[in-house]
């Protein structure tokens, strides 16, 4: 709706009107507040500017008055709050069935795999109306993944995962922004992301050398690193089986229950004795130096996987 | 305007309000302290909670017994300072050096094993850093524990140093016949400071060296 | 005129005449020398930092990075911030202005502690040469945010010099609010309970709560920074167990209500302007006073804000949000009162007067704007883009720098003896205030149209707000050298100032222009609330009245 305004970026994805209408809302109570106090100081100040033989007032407050000006503020800005939050959590969450790309930033430069396996630098290419979902790391500084036209901003932190997505509406090109102030080549942390057709997509991906895909690789990595003679899977097996864990609580053995997210993925592979599944050991060596970002999400990619399979059963 | 002693600074109308203020930028300036460590307890709290196992296991190679012994030591060196305060209170300028010397050397004592304490670490390759040998532990991140380890007790150290070169100005000022009965707020303002680093310490030495052991 | 000046006889003794020569400044005690030497270093500060920031406007002018490097711009806007926040706008207010005026606000000799606060005039000036030492040397690159591991581990540049800089300046900060904590506690003269404070002193007593609170806990976080890259041990870089994020925690626990200490002051200074130029006792006195503590204290719990798409829990950030909303309530109340005081004054355009009405203005677009940041949709937006740049500097600039031009000019004569020029004085605030706000309001537009902050080089479409951005800033830093000729010039041309020029309430006021080293003769004794403008014309003093009859 806010297309051709040239006070607003261009709105392309499912949230960016919903967040352009609160903005609006918020521009509109400015506006009502700066032009109406603007006005009220200089009527007074002309009004009352000092003039021989007048004398001021003497007033000194009005408790009515402190309440009212107290309420008005409080009741807005929690319209605004509300109004934010709800947005906020309505757009937490990537509807289910999204497309995962994984996206690993690094000084100065973004590198993003498709669940096909392609890869690319510096661009995404994804399709229209179909919602995409970024599992981002860093492999040295924070960054951040700022695209204006989706209203879409997440912070790339190295040693952990961060989620965003989005979900473009409109075929096109978009700024894609490094937002989080990461050295000296920050401002060319940029890139673009194509917006395509599903069937141009199709083509472009079949344009594009694919090599293996992330679950694959993960798959032979889990062979070679020689992590499936423990979590086999089987019966008795010395490490807890992954088939149909990924998503769901884990009961630890100091008692904690979390979540088997991508953190914690993470966190098993590099560090396995800070979180040790209730019913086993921690004999699991560290894997710490020994995979690269890329590999990890590869891995990640693999046990999501095998969390999904489960599911079906 | 009263001044019997001549102790009354300019900005001052009289001794009362001299003390009143002292004291209250004394407490003041504890309460920055407080902040100060209670940043460095923030990240302390944090990371414990992250690596519990790490930080128990990095705990057990810490020496209780040094610790402890240090915790004595330096419970036993705030009731010397609450002694040279007594004495400041009665205007026993012999009293006051006295204290303030026993105290001077029971955080001397303080420090020494803090130092040996130190060295077992560099000779035991605990020092975090390029020189940190993480392959003696079972768990990861101990060098975490290591980390705020040395931060913490080196801010306490500090602290007490510092307090050393006070008392070490104080005894100057007292044999110079400075510190009268007017002036004892001096020992006394010390002696808040003096408590309070120890204070710090009682909170260090089962954080740092006790964790884990209640098993 | 001049020769009127001259011609005049020289003053009473003062305490700037008291004594002369270096040492009788740099050893000195008197709180009014202290404000002073303060004055004179901030000052430095400000135009270095000035002149950083006209180098990044010239540089953003156009959008492929044509005048500088890229390694350049970034230690151009570091050190502008750096600069700007810990060696001006932070001690701009309590260490010159605040200096100088509570013991006389409160008719007190000196501050309780004057050795002390000679000593934190030193540890500024300390943290500034080493500062200083990172600028010459080669300078910094981190952003003033220092965010690890960016700080501690991958950034060149002299982070450990500019650290230092800020932790020593810190502790200036840090013993400044604990003196003025402890004068108003324990130096009111007979008769000035807590309720007949001039706002001034109650705003200074805020920030200086925010200064003992805050300050140190940034203290530990650079500390911490300082020794993981010296020594490479690990406490907020990933790569050994650390939480990068965690760093940012500390940071801003300080560095929000940091915020706060730049603009309480400003607010006491707009107070006590905005009463003497309207002549009348400022509307809702108690309720300014105590939304100067509500926001020191809300201040502690609002600095999630900076994270909200940092990675912290959604849980956290919504907390975060909801209390910063209720910053509003307080900052919104001091903004109706002030307008409310003008209702029935008899409201006179002298030079603070015109800085102190740009206030409002500017200060009410900032105070708005703040408003989105915290709304956390649309924060997600805008978060780290030229709206956050906009927003906090209608506060810093239009808020805190506008006040403390105006609280310069206001006890200009109290401070030097001297009036400035009053038509050059107009002038340059009216054009202070356009050039701001062209400098300034197109940035909110760019950042709504994503143009992320700390940008060397920008997509051709940014460039046309940008033209206006940096033609903005030329006029703008025109406004500032004109004050800074013409204060220069007055303090020896300009007319010789009588005790109360502005025929004022405060205590100040009844001392001579300048005042003697040891402030008051005698202990004034204090009757009255502050604003006091009747009494003060001579006008009966009944129940009933509520005009009195303005003796000019």
């Amino acid at each position: 709706m806010w297309q051709d305004a040239p006070l607003f970026p261009e709105s392309a994805s499912t949230i960016s009107d919903s967040v352009d209408q609160l903005y609006a809302f918020l521009v509109v109570v400015s506006l009502f507040f700066a032009f109406g106090i603007a006005t009220v100081v200089v009527f007074f100040a002309v009004r009352y500017r000092r003039r021989q033989g007048v004398i001021p007032a003497r007033i000194h407050g009005s408790v009515q008055l402190e309440v009212v000006w107290s309420l008005i503020p409080l009741g807005l800005s929690l319209v605004m709050f509300f109004w934010g939050a709800k947005l906020y959590f309505a757009t937490l969450d990537p509807p289910p069935g999204a497309m995962d790309v994984y996206v690993t930033g690094k000084q100065w430069m973004w590198k993003v795999q498709h669940p096909t396996g392609q890869r690319e630098i510096n661009s995404l290419h994804v399709p229209v109306n179909r919602p995409v979902r970024l599992t981002m790391t860093s492999e040295d500084v924070i960054h951040d993944f700022y695209v204006p036209a989706f209203r879409t901003k997440r912070d790339v932190v190295p040693g952990r995962y961060t989620i965003a997505w989005f979900e473009a509406t409109k075929v096109g090109e978009y700024h894609l922004f490094c937002a989080e102030y990461c050295g000296t080549k920050h401002s060319e942390m940029i890139g673009s992301i194509t917006v395509m057709e599903q069937h141009d997509y199709e083509r472009w991906l079949t344009g594009v050398a694919a090599g293996e895909t992330p679950q694959e690789a993960g798959a032979r990595l889990f062979e070679s690193m020689r992590c499936n003679t423990c979590h086999s899977g089987q019966d008795g097996a010395r490490g807890p089986t992954l088939t149909g864990a990924f998503g769901k609580p884990v009961q630890l053995r100091d008692g904690r229950v979390v979540p088997f997210d991508e953190d914690y993925t993470r966190e098993s592979i590099l560090n396995p004795g800070a979180a040790v599944v209730a019913g086993f050991d921690s004999i699991m060596p560290t894997y710490e130096g020994q995979l690269s970002e890329d590999q990890l999400m590869q891995l990640l990619a693999y046990v999501k996987s095998l969390g999904a399979e489960g599911g079906d059963q | 305007m009263s001044d019997p002693g001549g102790a009354v600074l300019h900005q001052f109308d009289d001794l009362d309000q001299q003390v009143e203020a002292g004291r209250l930028g004394m407490w003041a300036f504890l309460i920055q302290e407080v902040l100060f460590f209670g940043g460095m307890f923030a990240v302390y709290a944090v990371y414990r909670h992250r690596f519990p196992e790490s930080f128990a296991e990095g705990s057990h190679h810490l020496d209780v017994l040094l610790g402890g012994v240090n915790t004595v030591i330096l419970i036993g060196s705030s009731l010397t300072a609450a002694l040279a305060v007594h004495a400041a209170e009665r205007g026993h300028a012999r009293g006051i050096v006295t204290w303030l010397v026993g105290t001077i050397v029971l955080g001397g004592a303080f420090l020494g094993v803090k130092a040996v304490e130190y060295s077992h670490k560099f000779h035991d390759g605990l020092i975090p850093g390029s020189g940190f040998v993480s392959a003696q532990f079972e768990t990861e991140n101990v060098e975490v524990f290591y980390s705020l380890y040395f931060v913490l007790t080196g801010m306490h150290a500090l602290h007490m140093v510092i307090g050393v070169g006070i008392m070490i100005w104080l005894i100057a000022l007292t044999l110079r016949g400075y510190i009268t009965k007017e002036r004892q707020q001096y020992i006394e303002f010390f002696g808040l400071y003096w408590h309070f680093v120890d204070i710090v310490w009682i909170f260090l030495f089962p954080l740092l060296y006790l964790l884990g052991r209640h098993g | 005129m001049s020769a009127q000046a001259t011609s005049a006889a020289e003053p009473q003794r003062n305490y700037l005449n008291a004594d002369y020569g270096i040492k009788s400044w740099l050893l000195t005690t008197d709180h009014k020398r202290i404000g002073l030497m303060y004055l004179l270093t901030m000052t430095l500060f400000f135009f270095l930092g000035g002149a950083f920031a006209v180098a990044i406007r010239l540089e953003l002018a156009t959008p492929h990075g044509d005048l500088v490097e890229s390694e350049t711009y970034n230690k151009l806007f570091t050190m502008h911030g750096v600069i700007m926040i810990f060696f001006f706008l932070i001690p701009s207010i309590p260490a010159v202005l605040g200096n100088f005026l509570l013991p006389l606000m409160l008719g007190a000799r000196d501050l309780a502690f004057p050795r002390l606060n000679l000593l934190t005039w030193y540890l500024f000036t300390i943290g500034g040469v080493f500062t200083l030492y990172a600028v010459v040397s080669g300078g910094v690159d981190t952003g003033w945010t220092f965010y690890t591991p960016y700080s501690s581990t991958y950034a060149n540049t002299h982070v450990i010099a500019t650290a230092l800089g800020v932790f020593i300046t810190g502790f200036s900060s840090i013993l400044t609010g604990l003196n003025f904590i402890v004068t108003t506690h324990k130096m009111r003269a007979p008769g000035l309970t807590w309720f007949r404070l001039p706002l001034f002193v109650w705003a200074h007593y805020a920030t200086s709560l925010i200064q003992i609170l805050g300050t140190p806990v940034l203290a530990t976080a650079i500390l911490l920074v300082g020794i993981e890259r010296l020594f490479g041990v690990g406490i907020f870089d990933p790569k050994l167990g650390g939480d990068p994020v965690l760093f940012q925690h500390l940071f801003w626990f300080y560095s929000h209500p940091a915020v706060y200490i730049m603009i309480l002051p400003s607010m006491g200074v707009i107070s006590e302007l905005i009463s003497t130029f309207a002549r009348k006792r400022v509307f809702g006195y108690s309720f300014i006073a105590m939304s100067s503590l509500a926001i020191a204290i809300l201040g502690f719990f609002v600095w999630g804000h900076h994270m909200f798409v940092s990675g912290q829990s959604v849980y956290a950030g919504v907390v975060f949000s909801l209390l910063s909303m209720l910053v509003a309530v307080p900052s919104a109340v001091k903004v109706f009162n002030w307008t409310a005081t003008l209702y029935k004054g008899s409201i006179q355009f002298s030079t603070p007067m015109i800085y102190a009405l740009g206030f409002l203005g500017l200060f009410t677009i900032g105070g708005l704007t703040g408003l989105f940041l915290a709304t956390l949709a649309v924060d997600v937006h805008v978060h780290d883009t030229y709206f956050v740049v906009a927003h906090f500097h209608y506060i810093m600039v239009g808020g805190a720098l506008m006040a403390y031009l105006g609280g310069l000019h206001f006890w200009w004569p109290k401070i030097t003896g001297r009036m400035y020029p009053e038509f050059l004085g107009k002038i340059s605030a009216v054009i202070i205030f356009l050039g701001f706000n062209l400098t300034f309001f197109p940035q909110f537009l760019l950042g709504y149209l994503g143009m992320p902050r700390r940008y060397h080089v920008y997509p051709d479409e940014f460039q046309v707000l940008n033209v206006l951005s940096s033609a903005g800033a030329s006029i703008l830093g025109l406004g500032y050298l004109i004050p800074m000729a013409y204060l220069v010039w007055s303090l020896k041309y300009g007319k010789r100032a009588p005790s109360n020029p502005w025929r004022a309430s405060g205590l100040e006021w009844t001392t001579p222009s300048p005042p003697a080293t040891f402030n008051f003769d005698r202990t004034p004794v204090v009757t009255t609330e502050a604003y006091h403008y009747s009494e003060e014309l001579g006008a009966p003093r009944t129940g009933t009245d509520v005009r009195e009859v303005e003796i000019v």
